[in-house]
């Protein structure tokens, strides 16, 4: 076990001292899955509230695909997104690749279906006959929509929660079409993959518990929403 | 200490089913070769290692592609039988800090510095590498070059560094440089990264002519310098889990028979040799 002892001193004193290179890098991670998760829930939303809400010919087919696109393997995305954005690829002309705008583009591609598909699953759960009672009193489309929406945001706040999942602790894609480039690119798991391969199990072992630490902080944040919400429920009826 | 407990219990574990099944064999099968990104990426692994297995067909040898630097540490921590590794400076303090008795030349290749064609910072014709370190450096401090490193204590990473101090640069950062980029990757996603961003790079020159059809951007813009050379050392590991298999190993690869396949390694394909054998 002495080595996780050595490791985890090492990882601590560069915590604390606010060592540059592992805050960096943390800041790195959250900065570019954050804003992923933005561009995912503005596209994922939408979308997944139609297919959940509406009755329309080929519904199950879109629930098919994103629920097929939440296994979507991410160094499958990688790989797609890497040939895209090479020199050589139809959009290489962009000079993007090895860069952080094409790292949020392979990380929405990873989130959009996840946010989609438990966005889609949520808005269903909402009972039908509850907006039905709401347009016989008179609602519009809108009035409607955002009854639903506030019937199901648990689901909703499950699809934030499940999209920026996805995508903080992912090392494939982002490894592939940002090359862990130190200061640019450098992500918390990229670069845990990098200090394990050079044996530098200090700072990996510190980036390894504040990637524990954010995931387990995100829970508690939803969690925390889900009871307060189920209270304030309890307490209406 | 972790990883040698799991050793030894796998050890423990395996030991009863291989004498029971096959009595006439004491020895371990498993040789775990420590070794460069370089060297597996140039693909000499690929007709070295069935070649060792041809001579000596009871062990079977397991290669971990790392950079030197891991590859010491690895030795350092038994978790490897032998190394194969270019760091000459940092291998001889291995063996002053008592964690290995020997260390025996096997072979050497060079570098190159490979750029953009348009070459921006006019490294072609520099006499030297320190003319060519300072070009790469003005250049890019004008914001018209970038320069890729491996940044991953690889032989090929501190070969750079010794090449920026020759030339009279403190050790550039990404910090503090904005023409200087680390990858933290291997050889093969580094120069790729170089490709990308019409770069220049320190590479191998057997990872050079192995991947230069896949790195279209980019070509040799200085090569041919003594200080470009490379040399590879064998050490062996004591008291690791097959320290027979690793001596067999180190033994074959300075033996006439070894040295002949390094030697004709790459001939046929690149008409040219990129190891070039010099064990004593």
């Amino acid at each position: 076990m002495q080595i996780f002892v050595d490791a985890w001193s090492e990882g601590w004193a560069m915590l604390i001292s606010g060592s540059v290179g592992v805050w960096q890098i943390v800041g790195t991670s959250i900065l570019l899955s954050g804003t992923a998760t933005l561009l995912a829930l503005l596209i994922g939303l939408p979308v997944g509230y139609l297919v959940g809400a509406k009755r329309f010919l080929g519904r199950r087919a879109a629930l098919v695909i994103f629920n097929a696109g939440m296994g979507l393997p991410p160094t499958v995305v990688g790989l797609v997104v890497a040939m895209t954005f090479s020199r050589r690829g139809p959009l290489g002309f962009m000079n993007l690749l090895y860069t952080r705008p094409v790292v949020v583009i392979a990380q929405l591609i990873i989130a959009v279906p996840v946010v989609m598909a438990i966005t889609a699953a949520a808005v269903s759960a909402v009972p039908r006959d509850l907006t039905l009672q709401a347009r016989s009193l008179g609602a519009g489309a809108l009035r409607v929509g955002a009854l639903i929406l506030s019937e199901a945001r648990m689901g909703l706040l499950a699809a934030v929660a499940g999209g920026f999942g996805a995508i903080i602790s992912e090392v494939g894609a982002v490894q592939m079409v940002g090359g862990n480039l130190e200061g640019d690119t450098r992500v918390m798991t990229t670069a845990m993959v990098q200090f394990t391969r050079q044996g530098d199990y200090g700072p990996a072992l510190a980036l390894a518990v504040v990637l524990m630490a954010i995931v387990i902080f995100v829970n508690i944040v939803l969690t925390g929403f889900q009871t307060s919400a189920d209270h304030w429920e309890a307490g209406a009826r | 200490m972790l990883a040698a407990v799991l050793l030894f219990s796998m050890a423990g574990c395996s030991k009863p089913a291989t004498s029971s099944t096959s009595a006439e064999k004491a020895v371990s099968p498993e040789v775990i070769l420590a070794s460069t990104t370089s060297t597996q990426d140039s693909g000499l692994f690929g007709v070295l290692i069935p070649a060792f297995e041809k001579a000596y067909p009871q062990y079977k040898v397991k290669v971990i592609a790392v950079g030197s630097g891991e590859a010491l540490k690895l030795g350092q921590s038994k978790d490897a039988d032998v190394l194969l590794v270019h760091s000459p400076a940092a291998e001889l303090k291995f063996l002053a800090d008592g964690y290995a008795k020997t260390r025996q030349d096997v072979m050497f290749n060079d570098f190159v510095i490979v750029g953009p064609k348009a070459d921006p910072a006019g490294v072609k014709g520099s006499a030297d590498t320190t003319a060519a370190m300072l070009a790469i450096q003005k250049a890019g401090k004008a914001g018209k070059a970038t320069f890729i490193s491996r940044g991953d204590k690889s032989g090929t990473n501190t070969k750079e560094l010794t090449l920026w101090a020759k030339s009279g640069i403190a050790t550039p950062t990404p910090a503090a440089d904005t023409w200087y980029v680390s990858t933290g990757q291997g050889m093969g996603e580094t120069a790729k990264v170089a490709d990308e961003k019409s770069a220049y790079t320190l590479i191998d020159r057997g990872t050079w002519l192995s991947m230069a059809a896949q790195l279209p951007g980019l070509e040799i813009v200085l090569e041919k310098q003594k200080a470009l050379l490379n040399q590879y050392g064998v050490i062996v590991i004591p008291e690791s889990k097959n320290q027979a298999g690793g001596q067999a190993f180190a033994d074959w690869i300075v033996s006439a028979e070894a040295q002949k396949v390094i030697g004709e390694f790459g001939v046929a394909k690149y008409g040219q040799q990129l190891f070039i054998p010099n064990a004593k």
